[in-house]
């Protein structure tokens, strides 16, 4: 039931409803909740029938920044590792 | 964004998700000693087991199931109330999800549906109002189940009802707050629990400031988390770094989404229609104080359970025997240590109420393994 997914809003109606697209599903939500101006374009998080808030993309595209940073690093200790792991091999001098 | 769907991947790369994972097992060799650590939501509960994480993380780390599930904590009288109501003359019963199929004393929703009785599970609350106003000779119930992350939407449907002064729309709320269960848990002795995964759409309602209480009066740090497996990851890794540097903090792993104050609107609308109840029973919880709401005064003429309170009885009723699903939300038992699990209780004739519901740990047990 709180699994609300991430839907891009494709249309403002009247009486405070959007119609939203999740994953090229596209479904009329209510607006009732959301204090902030919501615009087309704009990702919401959907819950029953109803847009609960904004998700922030610069946010998300930051943390994937992050990520990718990460990723790097510890590919990089990796590759030490098995090197020291190789340096280090009893069976070498055979 | 360049392709709608990077904003889900970004969350899902099995690159990062093992990064993480190499991260964490770092970290862990720093701990004094094993973590337990809560899920408090259903939600994550699933995305643990779908994606395995538990097989990416040392063994020091493990997962205590919380009872983020509103299906699963709805006892057994509250069902039987909805029973009643749905058996009145001249009456829909509405509500949502998996709640039909919960069992109560005798029968369950589902059942009571193929013997005649008007019961339909709505995909969005706001449907109410069409069906009262398509029938306006017939009383028109909504059945309201859910945490945080639910109410708002109740909250909306009763102004709404308000607003078009529609009689025949009546509430019976079951809503139930986090909080309250998790210092429920903390308090009995038997439990020990190192840290939170915060909820992560209870947070954007209420903002992740609700946990303060808990992390102060626990020393357990709280990081609130998305719910896809990269955020279930770093949620983790945010943890362990705290217990190393002795913190025990409230943090927002899930930035995108959640602040500190929430989603205000929403919240105005909760207090201007629902106020704390005195106390409410859970399932496996038993009775907790302040743990839930109820109609403000001023909608007393919507309260199901005033309006028809001839027809309700609140004499508690216990679980079946066999079913351990109160020590599963008490995160004292894993589904495997109950002797009907996957055998007398399967998702298609559950006995408990942690089998139905799709968030429950049983039926997530179920449907991906056991391997935890």
């Amino acid at each position: 039931m709180c699994l609300s997914i991430p839907s891009k809003i494709v249309e403002i109606d009247e009486d405070n409803n959007a119609t939203v697209d999740t994953m090229g599903v596209r479904r009329k939500v209510s607006l009732d909740l959301m204090a902030d101006e919501v615009a087309i374009g704009d990702y919401v998080l959907i819950h029953i029938g109803f847009a609960m808030g904004k998700i922030d993309e610069e946010d998300a595209l930051e943390s994937l920044k992050v990520y990718e940073e990460m990723i790097v690093a510890m590919d990089e200790e990796e590759c030490k590792a098995l090197i020291d792991q190789d340096d280090n091999c009893p069976n070498r001098t055979l | 964004m360049q392709d709608d769907k990077a904003l889900f991947d970004i969350f899902r790369h099995p690159q990062t998700i093992r990064a993480l994972s190499r991260k964490i097992h770092q970290e862990a060799l720093k701990l004094s000693q094993p973590l337990k650590v809560m899920e408090v939501c259903g939600g994550h509960t699933h995305t643990i087991m779908k994606y395995g994480l538990k097989q990416l993380l040392p063994d020091t780390i493990e997962f205590i199931h919380g009872p983020g599930c509103p299906v699963c904590i709805m006892p057994k009288e509250r069902i039987d109330q909805a029973i009643a109501l749905a058996r009145m003359s001249d009456t829909i019963l509405l509500t949502l999800g998996d709640m039909i199929r919960v069992p109560g004393s005798a029968s369950s929703l589902v059942q009571e549906r193929s013997t005649g009785r008007d019961i339909r599970p709505l995909y969005s609350p706001m449907d109410a109002l069409k069906i009262a106003r398509e029938n306006p000779t017939k009383k028109v119930i909504f059945f309201a189940i859910g945490f945080e992350t639910t109410t708002p939407m109740t909250a909306a449907l009763i102004l709404r009802t308000d607003e078009e002064k529609l009689h025949n729309l009546f509430f019976h709320i079951n809503h139930v707050l986090v909080p309250p269960a998790v210092h429920a848990i903390m308090d009995d002795s038997k439990n020990r629990i190192d840290a939170f995964i915060g909820p992560s759409h209870v947070s954007v309602i209420t903002g992740a400031q609700i946990y303060e209480p808990i992390a102060k009066q626990y020393g357990t740090p709280v990081v609130v988390s998305g719910f896809e497996p990269v955020d279930v990851m770093e949620g983790i890794l945010k943890i362990i770094v705290q217990k190393n540097e002795n913190r025990s903090e409230v943090e927002v792993q899930y930035t995108r989404a959640v602040t500190q104050g929430g989603n205000q609107k929403a919240q105005a609308m909760v207090e201007k229609t629902m106020s704390v109840r005195e106390s409410f029973r859970w399932r496996g919880l038993g009775d907790i104080a302040h743990s839930a709401l109820q109609l403000n005064d001023s909608f007393t003429h919507l309260d199901a359970e005033t309006v028809f309170s001839q027809f309700l009885s609140y004499e508690p009723i216990d679980d079946h025997k066999l079913c351990i699903c109160g020590s599963i939300l008490k995160g004292l038992a894993k589904p495997n240590d109950c002797t009907v699990f996957g055998t007398a209780c399967t998702p298609n004739s559950p006995l408990g109420s942690c089998m139905v519901s799709s968030e429950g740990s049983c039926n997530a047990y179920y449907r991906y393994g056991s391997a935890l």
